[in-house]
């Protein structure tokens, strides 16, 4: 579709918004069965097709992997619901038939894979394109690779709809698309409070239902180590809030790796260091270094102690660990908010400043760390993720790194990361545990990531950006609520094209994907004022 | 206990506190053991433990017995023990029968007096039905030591109360016992209205989660369900007489409404925990959803003489309305056992019957010139008139009273605008009992610990004199419905609200947010256990038993 006919349908959006509008019910009418986050091109006519629910199927037309099989049942399930099977077993029924003999148009939908996929894992080179078309009852997903399939078949799932009449229905439609942005992350910190591992798995389900493919698992902080790590156990024994139930075992890792995988998200676990790392110290004694008043330590602790040669090597084994339980090519390493008064107020600190001739630079004294850890990286081949610090203070990194941006004024240092010719991610935008009343989401969404001074070069090394849910008021009890679909608005921000950036266009497909989210089980908050949806939200 | 003991005990969280902060930063704040919230008015509570033997243990009525009480003791027993059992049997058989070991030999040992059962006497009869009011006695003493417990309370209201607060003292060890510390207390509310308000007009609200929110509500002592049921946007109450109204009015009448079985099932809820519910139907203006099914009750509005499709507040120059009124209101009055209903009246906009020429004549008629506030005044009179003559009292939003209507003197005048010190002063000095809202608009969110700001607002801090301030009846924390809906009204509202529970609750001086702190975060863990998503509010941590959903 070109850009035009796009446009016309936004204008028809914009008509319809201000026609619900002007006939006093209050609330904006939803749109049905219109994609969220917006394809590249989307055309679409009234013309509707039945879907034939008694015979309703996915066939794959050429490439078969274990990907695709286990979308098609969540994917059956996401249209015609929990009792999807039941009640297909009870359509085929020949009483059932001969009652309710209606036939459908759309039978089946057809995905067209080209590349093998069974067991791949997704990454920054991923090719998650496709093309999707519905016509005359036919429906045909194709893809390169099985990723972009999966967004295919998540996008023919919100094509569907309900019409007056209660049927299944779906618009003649013809879509190609892709994303803008090659990596779309979303934060979680397991830290602040714990978050079982049945809630992350959830949110990788609408994650998903949102095209984000990025799963940043900001796993351990100051205040707990949830991780469980086989080489050094007592990390979380000690570490964690409650050892016994508030720990993330090697099982439930793996399990939700593999959740997300199968849903073509990427886990990229974050273990920063040195600072932020108060709760490593309880479990593995002389990582941390120790504070001093006046001539003695003060039963305190600072940022991890570079200086004694027992840090490295445990860094070095554990991230072995990290490296061979997350699959992922990239190691988010930190590095942010290093503070240098407890390195400042440590004599054995003071020596190893004068033996390297740091004088009382402390940024160098945590380049150096920062060196030493991203060689034990590079030596495990994966590349790292480091939020911006680590370059505003100056350390050198390797040219592969990828420099994640949280600060404000996140124009100018985008502006200058990218010159640097590092690639660069942006998140300052859309911390969305900052809360305020009303619908913020419109400030999240007309956050433009190449919104800086630079030439096309740099821009291009903006790989996208990341929403993140901080985690110290959030746990178990809101974190879901408060995400979604707060966090669909970034979603749409990082995968459709930079010119599909008005809420007022966007919020009745908005209240559409809310809905969706909420009848596919996650709790999605109320965003755009009084309202409802058909089917309200139920605890599973 | 007196003053002195309370702020001695005070004393002991500040030392506690201090010790967890010193330690690193941003450490968890540690919660308390076994406190209760909202802070009684006198609290003693010595070292020395009792054990308890969740599988004898029982509540014994002494004298008067009732429903109330029966169910009660159902409900509180799985309080008590329910989920802490399971989350023994959890972790392991082999430790379940450890810490049955260690019981069995402190038993023997006698290490710990064993407490029985809690003996629980009310002086007042309470069996037929009976309902909570402004002039119930809520107050009780709860003593326990050596091994005895006892409850006293002048009604069973006060009897509520005070096995939820027993409830609350009871905590496990770290191996895992049941153990309540020797207490001593005597209590009773600082306020006789503690409100909450919720919002089902902008964003429908399934029963089954105002029926958790009752529960929750009953966590934290607050007494008064204030109902704002339907809005501009949406009709969702049933009536029998009216049925259009919420068939044409509400969002889907097929699954978005309340039926009368609905609304009696909610109101008997909230009587068996010591609830009211108080109904409002706001009218003249948020009254957009009514005309759906009630054609010609809202004004036309008109733009350059003739109708423009718009509708205004309600049409109070027609007799059919307030015959409408009438019939409507006696069915809530049925349905509603509540002595009060909220009438509203707030934020009517005058701009829609301006261009109203049957309204205009009508106000040359009465003789109000161009001031619609009397034509405001004259519909609320009217409405009042008919809300009298059902033998019910009635709740107003200021501005009724801000735009100089008169209205009986026993009228209650709920403050929810900005500059609240002054109308309470201005209120209260025309004599009319008022409760505060303004400070407590929960809805209202913002980053971070929020609940400070709501925890310090005194609804006495106004000048006035001791016969104004003692015209305050109390206040309502309010989660208007905007952005709220099912998916969200729980966590937002909890703990957040239990903060202005105590405020309402607790004594003046109970009111520094650091020494609340630990007791909050223990409320907070103890509300999520007892299965309410209570949101974190204190900064990082965690709860011995996470939210593990219905």
């Amino acid at each position: 579709m070109v850009e035009g006919s796009r446009k016309m349908v936004s204008l028809l959006f914009v008509l319809s918004l201000f026609s619900a509008l002007s006939a006093a019910k209050l609330s904006v009418t939803p749109t049905k069965g219109v994609p969220w986050p917006m394809p590249m091109d989307y055309k679409t006519t009234g013309k509707q097709n039945t879907v034939d629910a008694a015979s309703f199927r996915f066939t794959t037309r050429s490439v078969e992997c274990d990907i695709l099989l286990d979308a098609y049942v969540r994917y059956r399930e996401a249209i015609f619901g929990r009792n999807a099977d039941r009640f297909h077993a009870m359509r085929q029924s020949p009483k059932f038939v001969q009652m309710f003999s209606q036939e459908g148009d759309i039978g089946e939908v057809s995905v067209d894979v080209s590349k093998p996929c069974q067991g791949s894992y997704p990454s920054l080179e991923s090719d998650e394109s496709y093309s999707l078309s519905v016509a005359n009852g036919q429906v045909m997903i194709s893809a390169q690779e099985v990723w972009g399939a999966l967004w295919g078949l998540e996008t023919f799932v919100q094509l569907v709809y309900k019409s007056d009449t209660g049927e299944y229905v779906v618009n003649d439609t013809i879509i190609s698309d892709k994303p803008r942005f090659a990596h779309r992350g979303l934060l979680l910190d397991t830290s602040r409070h714990f978050l079982s591992t049945r809630i992350l798995l959830r949110n990788l389900d609408a994650m998903a239902q949102n095209k984000l493919n990025v799963f940043h698992w900001h796993i351990v902080d100051d205040q707990s180590f949830p991780y469980e790590s086989m080489a050094f156990p007592e990390l979380s024994n000690k570490g964690s809030y409650f050892p016994e139930s508030q720990v993330y075992t090697p099982t439930d890792v793996a399990e939700v790796i593999e959740f997300a995988r199968l849903r073509g998200i990427r886990v990229v676990a974050e273990f920063d260091s040195p600072g932020h790392t108060q709760s490593w110290g309880l479990g593995q004694k002389g990582f941390l270094t120790e504070c001093y008043s006046g001539e003695k330590p003060d039963g305190s602790y600072g940022p991890a102690d570079p200086t004694l040669n027992t840090t490295f090597p445990f860094l070095k084994q554990f991230f072995a660990e990290v490296a061979s339980v997350f699959p992922d090519q990239y190691i988010h390493l930190g590095g942010d908010e290093v503070s240098f008064t407890c390195w400042q107020s440590n004599p054995v600190i003071k020596d190893f400043m004068q033996k390297m001739s740091y004088g009382t630079n402390y940024a160098k004294l945590e380049g150096y760390y920062m060196q030493n850890l991203l060689d034990i990286i590079n030596s495990l081949k994966r590349g790292y993720i480091i939020w911006q610090e680590v370059i505003d203070n100056g350390a050198k990194v390797r040219p592969d790194t990828v420099v994640e941006v949280w600060k404000g004024g996140w124009e100018e240092e985008m502006e200058k990361v990218t010159k640097q010719g590092y690639k660069t991610l942006l998140a300052s935008c859309w911390y969305l545990n900052d809360i305020s009343y009303g619908s913020d989401w419109t400030t999240y969404y007309t956050c433009d990531p190449q919104k800086f001074n630079g030439t096309d070069a740099q821009k291009a090394l903006v790989m996208g950006g990341e929403l993140a849910m901080w985690g110290e008021y959030v746990d178990d009890t809101n974190v879901l609520s408060r995400l979604w679909p707060r966090a669909s608005a970034v979603a749409e921000r990082l995968w459709s094209p930079k010119d599909v950036n008005f809420p007022l266009v966007a919020q009745p497909r908005l209240i559409e994907q809310r809905c969706r989210m909420i009848r596919r089980g996650i709790p999605a908050e109320p965003v755009t004022g009084p309202g409802t949806c058909p089917v309200e939200y139920r605890e599973p | 206990m007196t003053g002195g003991t309370m702020k001695m005990l005070l004393f002991l969280f500040w030392g506690f506190l201090f010790s967890a902060v010193s330690q690193a930063q941003e450490i968890p704040t540690a919660p308390s053991r076994g406190q209760p919230w909202p802070m009684p008015m006198s609290y003693k509570a010595g070292g020395q433990l009792n054990t308890i033997d969740a599988a004898t243990f029982r509540f014994a009525t002494q004298g008067n017995d009732c429903d109330i009480l029966r169910e009660a003791y159902i409900r509180y027993r799985e309080a008590a023990f329910k989920q802490h059992s399971e989350r023994l049997l959890v972790v392991g058989p082999l430790r379940f029968r450890q810490n049955n070991l260690r019981f069995m030999q402190q038993l023997r040992g006698q290490e710990n007096a064993l407490l029985q059962q809690l003996s629980v006497q009310v002086s007042t009869p309470c069996e037929g039905r009976i309902y909570p009011s402004l002039e119930s006695d809520e107050s009780y003493a709860l003593d326990v030591s050596g091994g005895q417990a006892t409850l006293k309370a002048q009604e069973v209201w006060g009897a509520l109360w005070g096995l939820e607060t027993f409830v609350q003292l009871v905590y496990t060890t770290n191996s895992g016992e049941f153990v309540v510390n020797d207490t001593s207390i005597t209590d009773k509310p600082r306020f006789v209205h503690r409100g909450m308000l919720l919002d089902t007009g902008r964003h429908f609200l399934p029963k089954r989660t105002l029926l958790q929110n009752l529960d929750a509500m009953a966590q934290n002592k607050l007494n008064v369900f204030h109902w704002h049921i339907v809005d501009d946007p949406s009709f969702p109450y049933e009536s029998r007489a009216f049925p259009e109204l919420s068939n044409k009015g509400s969002f889907y009448p097929g699954s978005h409404i309340y039926t009368p079985s609905d609304i009696q099932e909610i109101i008997e809820f909230a009587r068996l925990r010591g609830i009211r519910v108080m109904a409002e139907f706001d009218t003249p203006g948020h009254a957009r959803s009514w005309e759906e099914g009630q054609k010609g009750f809202l004004s036309e509005c008109y733009s350059g003489g003739t109708r423009n499709g718009m509708y205004g507040p309600a049409d109070p120059t027609k007799n059919s309305t307030f015959t409408f009124l009438k019939e409507f209101f006696t069915e809530v009055a049925s349905v509603f056992p509540d002595q009060y209903i909220h009438v509203g009246g707030d934020e009517v906009n005058f701009t829609c019957w301006q261009s109203n020429p049957a309204v205009g004549d009508f106000m040359q008629k009465m003789g109000f010139g161009d001031n619609y506030a009397k034509l405001e005044e004259y519909y609320m009179q009217n409405l009042l008139d008919i809300i009298n003559s059902l033998g019910r009292g009635y709740m107003i939003w200021q501005e009724v009273i801000d735009n100089g209507a008169k209205v009986r003197e026993d009228t209650v005048v709920m403050v929810w605008k900005g500059g609240w010190q002054k109308e309470m002063a201005n209120v209260t000095k025309q004599g009319y009992h008022t409760l505060l809202s303004s400070c407590w608009y929960l809805n209202l969110i913002t980053y971070g610990e929020d609940w400070k700001t709501f925890y310090t607002c005194d609804p006495h801090a106004f000048d006035g004199t001791d016969a104004q301030k003692s015209l305050v009846m109390g206040g309502e924390l309010a989660m208007w419905g905007e952005y709220v809906d099912d998916t969200n009204v729980l966590p937002l509202s909890w703990p957040r609200g239990s903060a202005v529970a105590e405020r309402l609750w607790s004594p003046q001086d109970v009111n520094s947010p650091v020494l609340a702190e630990p007791r909050l975060v223990e409320q907070r863990c103890r509300m999520v256990r007892r299965g309410i998503p209570a949101q974190p509010i204190s900064g990082a941590g965690g709860c011995p038993e996470e939210f593990g959903g219905n």
